[in-house]
């Protein structure tokens, strides 16, 4: 349908809005003439704003009609409603959390939010190491050597043959024939790998870790403000100050001398076999581990083939000019193949990115409780299943559009810019 | 194309999608007392949701024949309501999707090992009609790992299957015990019991039946597997029905009543014939030889004769499905042996 173009924007121009003058500079003589509403049907405006008016009433009108449908069935079937199982007392076991939960104390709210990060988890570290890893296997699909380049193509074809879902078992079930923790395989006596996961120590934390870890975020932006310093140093002299050295300081030095200053604590918790199982450490479990690695070698698989189109948009001239400059193929590829080819890249990317995050609800079959576990569990226990399912929406929705948001943002930055 | 012409399009779609919004608005569900027996009779057809996956209870045979105790419960259900138990339909349902199923009338009977609680007959819009099996929570251990009692089971992982009031047990069990543990929750029932039986957790843990059954279908294996002597908690199985049908509601509770009254007078499956000639006041109305007790639940006369005929009394149920997986009758037993299976008279 027409968008609501009144009268000051005049005639509509076609696939493209009129854009506003930011100086004022745009000269009367080049804007249309004001027009009035008339309040008649063959008046252009006055027909757009009645059917927009007609839609917006029909969307309400099924969105009201399906609010109070349910309400009246769920009233008429007596299965409770509303929200309210959100503060009761959870009871349900979670196995894995980013944050302290107590099924005898802890409400479905928490349950929930520890679903949510779980969920995240997986997502955020999912989607990095699904970049990387594409990145190069499809760098090396363009790779002149003949096994590296048929390797991966190899690597593509067979990842994206099979179903996600059977990958995730696969994966499961190859971590449960690991030895149990007894015969566990181990480096030392610090890592130990069994069919509970990983054990690996964990570093004790104090305040003075806490105080060195500000001073790394403070070294980052330290480097990036010396870093904007030394391009206009260089667009103004010519000679650009080094870079390297102040990062290193800032960003390595800095948190050094102060976790130094503050005594230097360093103590590791070392994981010990007791009674059924490790305790003490930190712990890969193998659900996560399985879930995980399922998303990265699969969404690797396509996000290799966006890279590889993404540079093979890229015209050979660009190559060719490179190398005419003297410039080494890796050299190439960094700064001139690369940020142009981003550009073709990202779009497709952003779909891969939603990919990864909603395919991470498949962890169910394998056991990990991310939201849609946790969120089915709650449903089951209370009965309350539209509310559950409405939760588990809203937290999908509010992740992919965050990554969208993010994503498009990017996009728009390294848009090619018309001077 | 012009804009006046795109309008010329939208104003007759719209319109009609307009009046088709009134007019779903002007359409209720219906919700008389006996709605799901007409619809049923109907369709000539009894949609009962069980597992599928539990032998004892809900498993197909080498033919594809259902066989459990839940699937004679559909059955027996089916013969009431329709006289003829190949009628039923066996729905499939996984421990999370089974009240969905119900409440939604995918399914018209719930028979799937589900513990009778006050938050599900609160929350739930469900009734429970009837318990038939008695089971408590309990923990499969190896024997490999040495361990003869639940108490010992402190800082242990669990496979158990989320949505099921086991790990509500098991939670609040550890809780009292002041013991941690490590949940592994799996929904798919093969996963999980795979996961125990890699080695994944330390113990499985779900109703004592299901876990009798299960050690049973390990076959030369299961003497690897020990059933630990604690049952935490209370888990009565019912058969489960929406609210607000009471008639049907009714029809089950007093199938399950008509199979009781069977194994007390020592009427069976194979000998029901013989009883038609009785002079027993009481097995004549279970019989429907007189007074009208089928009429009154709105069921054929002779609906326990059809039950009986079809699958039994209460014990023969039993015998056939639980005892060859060698869990003994216990607490399910009828209440003149000491069991828990008592029938209100039928007069």
């Amino acid at each position: 349908m027409a968008g609501l173009d009144l009268a000051t924007s005049g005639p509509l121009e076609r696939g493209g809005r009129v854009k506003p003058d930011h100086d004022g500079s745009l000269s009367a003589a080049r804007q249309a003439p004001k027009r009035r509403i008339r309040l008649s049907w063959s008046d252009p405006a006055f027909r757009a704003i009645v059917w927009q008016i007609v839609i917006v009433g029909v969307v309400l009108a099924i969105g009201w009609y399906l609010f109070s449908n349910t309400n009246r069935n769920l009233s008429a079937r007596r299965i409770a409603t509303g929200f309210g199982f959100l503060d009761r007392v959870a009871g349900i076991p979670i196995g894995e959390s980013l944050i302290p939960y107590n099924p005898a104390e802890d409400t479905y709210g928490r349950a929930l939010w520890i679903g949510v990060l779980n969920t995240l988890k997986v997502a955020v570290i999912g989607v990095v190491l699904a970049t990387l890893l594409g990145t190069l296997i499809g760098i090396g699909r363009l790779s002149s050597n003949w096994l590296m380049a048929k390797l991966t193509a190899f690597y593509v074809e067979t990842i994206r043959d099979i179903p996600l879902l059977l990958q995730l078992l696969f994966w499961y079930t190859m971590l449960q024939g690991l030895p149990a923790p007894k015969q566990s395989w181990r480096i030392g006596d610090a890592i130990f790998l069994s069919n509970r996961g990983i054990r690996v120590p964990y570093l004790v934390w104090e305040s003075a870790h806490t105080w060195a870890f500000y001073g790394f975020v403070a070294g980052v932006i330290g480097t990036y403000l010396w870093n904007r310093h030394a391009n206009a140093t260089q667009e103004r002299t010519g000679v650009r100050p080094a870079v390297w050295p102040v990062g290193l300081a800032a960003m390595l030095g800095l948190p050094l001398a102060i976790w130094g200053v503050m005594g230097a604590p360093l103590a590791w918790e070392l994981p010990v076999l007791r009674g059924f199982n490790f305790q003490g450490g930190g712990t890969v479990s193998p659900e996560y581990f399985a879930l995980l690695a399922g998303l990265v070698l699969y969404t690797a698989g396509y996000i290799a083939e966006i890279v590889r189109s993404g540079i093979q948009a890229i015209a050979v001239g660009q190559w060719e000019a490179a190398g005419a400059l003297g410039l080494r193929r890796g050299a190439i590829l960094r700064h001139i193949v690369l940020p142009q080819a981003l550009r073709v890249i990202i779009p497709p990317m952003t779909s891969q990115y939603l990919n990864l995050t909603k395919n991470s609800s498949l962890a169910v079959a394998i056991g990990f409780q991310d939201v849609v576990s946790i969120a089915n569990t709650t449903l089951n226990q209370t009965g309350q299943a539209v509310e559950g399912i409405a939760v588990i929406m809203a937290v999908y929705l509010t992740i992919s559009l965050s990554i969208s948001l993010f994503m498009n943002w990017y996009n728009a930055r390294i848009a090619l810019v018309g001077r | 194309m012009t804009r006046f012409a795109r309008w010329g399009f939208g104003a007759p779609i719209l319109a009609g999608l307009f009046a088709g919004v009134l007019a779903i608005g002007s359409a209720h569900a219906d919700g008389s007392g006996s709605a799901t027996m007409d619809a049923t009779r109907t369709k000539g057809q009894l949609a009962c949701g069980v597992s599928g996956q539990v032998p004892g209870f809900s498993l197909p045979d080498s033919q594809g024949v259902m066989r459990g105790l839940d699937a004679d419960t559909c059955r027996a259900v089916t013969a009431a309501v329709l006289g003829d138990a190949a009628k039923v339909k066996f729905v499939p349902t996984t421990a999370q999707n089974r009240f969905t199923a119900l409440q939604s009338g995918e399914i018209d009977v719930l028979s799937r090992s589900t513990t009778w609680t006050l938050g599900r007959e609160g929350n739930l819009g469900l009734n429970f009609a009837w318990v038939n099996y008695y089971d408590g929570t309990g923990f499969l251990v190896k024997k490999a790992a040495g361990v003869k009692s639940a108490k010992e089971l402190d800082n242990a992982t669990i496979c158990v299957q989320p949505g099921t009031s086991t790990e509500l047990a098991i939670a609040d069990y550890f809780r009292v015990n002041k013991m941690k543990f490590t949940p592994i929750l799996i929904q798919e029932l093969s996963e999980i019991q795979g996961a125990f039986l890699s080695g994944r957790c330390d113990a499985y843990s779900t109703d004592a039946s299901a876990l009798a059954t299960f050690r049973f279908s390990q076959g030369p294996k299961a003497d690897d597997l020990v059933l630990l002597p604690d049952i935490i908690s209370k888990e009565p199985l019912g058969v489960m029905v929406r609210k607000g049908d009471d008639k049907w509601f009714d029809m089950v509770r007093w199938t399950f009543a008509a199979m009781i009254v069977a194994e007390e007078k020592g009427i069976t499956q194979a000998n029901v014939d013989t009883f038609l000639t009785s002079t027993d006041p009481e097995t004549r109305r279970l019989l429907g030889l007189e007074g009208d007790m089928g009429k009154a639940l709105g069921l054929d006369p002779k609906f326990a004769y059809n039950v009986i005929k079809a699958v039994g009394n209460l014990g023969e149920m039993w015998d056939r499905n639980i005892t060859p997986m060698g869990v003994p009758r216990g607490i399910n037993n009828l209440w003149t042996k000491g069991g828990l299976q008592y029938a209100p008279p039928m007069r």
